[in-house]
Formats: C-alpha cells, sequence, structure tokens
C-alpha cells in the first residue's frame, strides 16, 4: 500500500449557476462567485487558504494564457503558491486530487481549488472544433474532429459488444434531464420520455441532440483541509476517503484488446471472452476505479456506494462508466439503468444532480462541480444549498466522484466518506 | 531632437464589430498558420500518394499498429515500417450530422475504425459511398487514394467491398 500522506478533509463548496451563456461577467468574476459562496458558507476568512489549483481546459475558450494566474490575482490571493492543472474534461477531477495532494503532502493546511469555462466565447461549432483538438491533431483531428463522433463509434461497439440499445442510452438523458428538476444550479431541467430523446435531432449516429452535453459558462470551488484544520474552520467536513486515476492511449485506434483488471467483487472467468478495453469500454476509468477503491477499502461498490456524480457527456458514456465502476458487470450497463438501478430512489442514485447532460458541462469546473454536489450529499446540506430536497439522498454516507477526459484518455474517482 | 507637445494618434477607418453594448461584446479575431512537421511520421503521409497504408511494427515484440507510432507502447522500443493490407473490416462507426466548423460543410459523414487482418490496432478513416443504414459492424471495406494528396491522412479513405 502506497502511503497516503495526511488524511485531507472538504471543508466547503460553491457553484455558479451554469448557463449555455453568462456574458456579463468573465470567468474571474465567475469564479470568485463560486469561491465567495464556499468561503461564506463556513465564514473562512481567505488569509487562512495556504495556496491554490486553478482548473480550466482551453486556452483557447478563455482567450487568454495564464487565465489561472489572472484569477489567482482577481481572488486577492497572490502572493500564495498557486498552479494550473489540465487534463481535458477530466481538468476538474485532477485538480481536485492535485489538491488532495497538496493537503496530504503537509504542503498546505488549506487548499482552494477553483476552476471555470467560458465556452460561450465562440460558437458551438468552434467550441466542437476546439474540443477536437483534444484528439490526435495529425490523425485523428482531420477525419472529420468531432467528439460526439467518437463517443457515438464507442457506443455502437458497446452496442455490438453487448447488446446494449439507444433506447438504453436514451433512459440516462430521462433520468438525468429529471432530476435537474431540482437542481437550481443545473443549466437544462427537463421532463423528457425515451421517445423524446430518440426523436430529436441526430448529432452522431445513434447519439442524438439529448444524448449529449452542451456547452455552458461556470465556475466552481472547493476548498480542502488536514483533520485539524478542517473541525476547526467546519462543523460538518467531510472525510476524502480515497483517490484513484488512470490513463489511456490518446487515439481509440490504438487502444488494445487484453485482460480487464479485476475489482474484488469479478473474477477472471467473468470475463473470459472479453477483448479488453478495444473501443467498448473505458480502461482509465476502470484503472481509476481499482485505485480509489483499494484506498478507501470497497470491495463491493454497488452496496458500499451511497451516491455517485460521473461524467456523462454522453449517455452512452454513464452506461459505460457503471461497468468502469465496478457497479455491474461489463456489457450489464444498459439493463442497469433500464431497470431503474441508477434512478434517484434506486439501487445507487448516479448524477442525482443531473450530471453534466443537465447539470451542464464548463469544463474547467465541471470536475470540481461534481465534488461539491458529493460534498453536499454527504454533509446533508443539499437543502440548504438547492433551497429543496428532493435529490437528497436519505443517509448517504459514501459518495464518489468520477471526471473523464478524452476518449477515455485521462479519468478519475474520487471517494468521499461522511464523518457525522 | 524635438519634443511634439500636441502629438495624436492618426485617425483609422477600420473598426469593431459589436454583438451587443450591455455588457459589451465585439468581434475578436485570431489565425494562426503553424509551420507543423510531421517528424517521426512523415513516412505514412509520403507514402499515401504511392497507395500505401504504413503502420508500424515493433522490432522487439512485433505488435502491429495499424495507426504508426514510432515506438512501441509496450516494450518501448524503435518500430519499423510495416505496409497495411488495403482491404479489412469495420470494427466500428458513425455517420456525423453536426461537427466542428472545421467539417460542418461536409457533414453528414461517415467515420470508421478498420481492423485489419494479422494487424494488432485499428485505423481511423472516413467511408465514402454508403449512408448510416447500409453501414454494419465487420462489414468489408477498401483503402482509395486521393490522386492529387493534401498530406494529412484523408489522402486516404475506404469504401464498401463487393461481397
Amino acid at each position: 500500500m502506497k502511503n497516503m500522506g495526511r488524511d485531507v478533509y472538504m471543508i466547503s463548496g460553491g457553484v455558479t449557476k451554469f448557463s449555455k451563456s453568462v456574458p456579463e461577467s468573465d470567468f474571474r468574476v465567475k469564479t470568485k462567485m463560486a469561491f465567495d459562496y464556499a468561503l461564506k458558507d463556513i465564514n473562512l476568512d481567505k488569509n487562512k487558504i495556504d495556496g491554490t489549483v486553478a482548473s480550466y481546459f482551453a486556452d483557447h475558450f478563455e482567450r487568454q494564457l495564464m487565465a489561472g494566474a489572472m484569477t489567482q490575482d482577481y481572488l486577492g490571493l497572490n502572493p500564495k503558491p498557486g498552479k494550473r492543472v489540465e487534463g481535458g474534461g477530466a481538468t476538474g477531477g485532477l485538480a481536485l486530487q492535485t489538491g488532495i495532494a497538496e493537503v496530504a503532502s503537509g504542503r498546505m493546511n488549506v487548499c482552494a481549488v477553483y476552476g471555470f469555462e467560458t465556452m460561450s466565447q465562440v460558437n458551438t461549432w468552434k467550441g466542437n472544433e476546439f474540443i477536437a483538438l483534444a484528439s490526435d491533431t495529425n490523425f485523428d483531428y482531420p477525419i472529420g474532429g468531432f467528439y460526439t463522433g467518437y463517443y457515438a463509434m464507442l457506443a455502437v461497439r458497446h452496442m455490438h459488444e453487448f447488446g446494449t440499445t439507444p433506447e438504453q442510452f436514451a433512459k440516462v438523458s430521462v433520468k438525468n434531464h429529471g432530476n435537474a428538476l431540482h437542481n437550481p444550479y443545473a443549466q437544462s431541467p427537463m421532463k423528457l420520455t425515451v421517445e423524446d430523446v430518440r426523436n430529436s435531432p441526430m448529432v452522431s449516429y445513434p447519439l442524438t441532440r439529448l444524448d449529449v452535453c452542451t456547452m455552458s459558462d461556470g465556475a466552481a470551488c472547493a476548498i480542502l483541509a488536514d483533520e485539524k484544520t478542517a473541525f476547526e474552520l467546519c462543523k460538518n467536513p467531510v472525510k476524502i476517503k480515497g483517490i484513484g486515476s488512470g490513463t489511456d492511449t490518446m487515439r481509440l485506434a490504438d487502444r488494445p484488446f487484453g485482460k480487464v483488471p479485476l475489482l474484488p467483487n469479478e473474477k477472471e472467468s467473468d470475463y473470459a471472452n472479453l477483448k479488453y478495453p478495444g473501443v467498448h469500454s473505458f480502461r482509465a476509468g476502470r484503472t481509476a476505479a481499482v485505485e480509489a477503491y483499494r484506498q478507501a477499502g470497497i470491495t463491493d461498490p454497488l452496496e458500499e456506494l451511497d451516491v455517485i456524480e460521473l461524467h456523462d457527456a454522453y449517455t452512452s458514456s454513464e452506461v459505460q462508466t457503471y461497468e468502469d465502476l465496478g457497479l455491474c458487470k461489463y456489457g450489464e450497463g444498459g439493463p442497469f439503468v433500464e431497470e431503474g438501478k441508477a434512478d434517484l430512489h434506486g439501487k445507487i442514485p448516479v448524477n442525482p444532480s443531473g450530471g453534466l447532460l443537465a447539470s451542464g458541462h464548463p469544463v474547467g469546473a465541471t470536475g470540481i462541480m461534481q465534488g461539491v454536489f458529493v460534498f453536499w450529499q454527504l454533509q446533508h446540506s443539499i437543502k440548504k444549498h438547492f433551497k429543496d430536497d428532493t435529490l437528497q439522498i436519505k443517509n448517504a454516507k459514501t459518495g464518489l466522484c468520477h471526471s473523464h477526459a478524452g476518449t477515455g484518455t485521462y479519468v478519475t474517482a474520487t471517494i468521499m466518506e461522511a464523518v457525522q | 531632437m524635438t519634443i511634439d507637445y500636441d502629438a495624436k494618434m492618426p485617425e483609422t477607418e477600420d473598426g469593431t464589430i459589436v454583438y451587443n453594448t450591455d455588457p459589451l461584446i465585439v468581434k475578436s479575431h485570431y489565425e494562426i498558420d503553424y509551420i507543423h512537421s510531421y517528424g517521426q511520421d512523415s513516412e505514412f503521409f509520403r507514402a499515401l500518394g504511392k497507395k500505401k497504408i504504413m503502420g508500424s511494427k515493433c522490432k522487439k515484440c512485433s505488435y502491429v499498429y495499424a495507426t504508426p507510432r514510432g515506438h512501441c507502447m509496450f516494450c518501448g522500443e524503435e518500430t519499423e515500417w510495416y505496409q497495411l493490407p488495403n482491404e479489412g473490416k469495420i470494427h466500428t462507426f458513425t455517420t456525423c450530422y453536426f461537427g466542428g466548423q472545421e467539417f460542418l460543410s461536409q457533414t453528414p459523414f461517415n467515420i470508421i475504425l478498420v481492423e485489419f487482418p494479422g494487424v494488432d490496432s485499428l485505423f481511423m478513416t472516413r467511408l465514402i459511398g454508403a449512408d448510416q443504414e447500409d453501414i454494419k459492424v465487420g462489414m468489408k471495406v477498401r483503402a482509395r487514394f486521393r490522386r492529387n494528396l493534401k498530406f494529412n491522412p484523408t489522402d486516404v479513405y475506404f469504401v464498401p467491398m463487393r461481397e
């Protein structure tokens, strides 16, 4: 077992309401809104913060290099240490884990992790071009670089391998947009049917407009501390029980066809005929889960986790991620959602906030937003922050947030546990 | 040297496109031409002009990559060029009805991952000559090549094969 360093707690969080376009403020002010919310929630003096991690994906979207330095400046945190962490869609998750490491190492007692993205600075088709530049620009981008296209190919292969259906993917959209009806921070709350999802315009077969998340403007902030400081500053901190992350090849075409890295509740014979990961599964997601579960001592995730916020940029990737996280066996993700196991009152509520599909996906803020929503779930403070307790998972004690980049190129899993 | 106390910036007729005044939203243009090197992958792009798709093979473990890479991801050894067959099968596919700005005018278009016999990894490419409804996993496809090269990977594309 690797040395985990000091115990780390999350002590506060803040999120702005995500929207397609919020031109009234730039990325610095959006971040300050989330940061100030987090400070105010526990009456924290910003001078108590030892340093920061800045999370944002694309200099292209911000139209600014060193946007992290500008944000640190605007928040009045100079000359404290700070740095930027970047890893595509997983930027927020990676930044959160970097903040955890800053505290675990003993370098900082209090670390603020803030993230933002202002995607409305370009039109959607230009934004899709920027995002596609996060695929190999020699071999993949020129073919018709479009991330929904890449995920559609993953989805088609999942359908081929396991018999998953587009209607099963659509169930994810129905669930997540529906959950978001009770999340005041969400961008796209909607009451939908599977037919609505299948009948919306096709973006990239088999994924329709309602299978895909949208461009967003927004910011989020998480504040972390060591055990002693956490209980001094916060009445109800939440413990970080484990962090895991993994990587995979940048090009989908390079994914190998090997063996599944097993979770404690799986056997090699479960996957005797499965060539893994191919392009049907996310090896980085499984690798992240294996590491995080080992640290947290989780051997049966479906029984031991109470709430999950995972990276559903596409309905299909939520289904694929159930399997990577071991909520069901590989191949069983379609029936898992179809049977309502991931519903708000299902076996394990997945994306009670609405996920990326309905909450929005301002890339650098997203992974932190997920961390904040899991933190509030475990604090049992959803009612306080949402002004509505519909989404509060009763008796939630252990939660997981999952952040994901590229075609599964970087993935993080962070496990938190309620103290009270 | 004299100091001009009435120095004045010349007025110009160019201006700024304004989309909105509250908040003030303006058009801000940016473009760049890179002097981009394909480096160790150069041969792949040159070979397309000879109607050859070049993958790579690890000199040590003999793993064959359909999309070339200079060093093996398993053993770290250098690879050598390996000519792929011009026929393969569709491993997975999609049809894009929307896309990034650069490709928007080409929609709808098909992207596929091709598997080749005796080759360990896949190759991403365009499929033409078939609509979404006609495309199936496992369908046989063959490579065709542009006569006038663009020196990008679209110099090779695939079409369905007669069964």
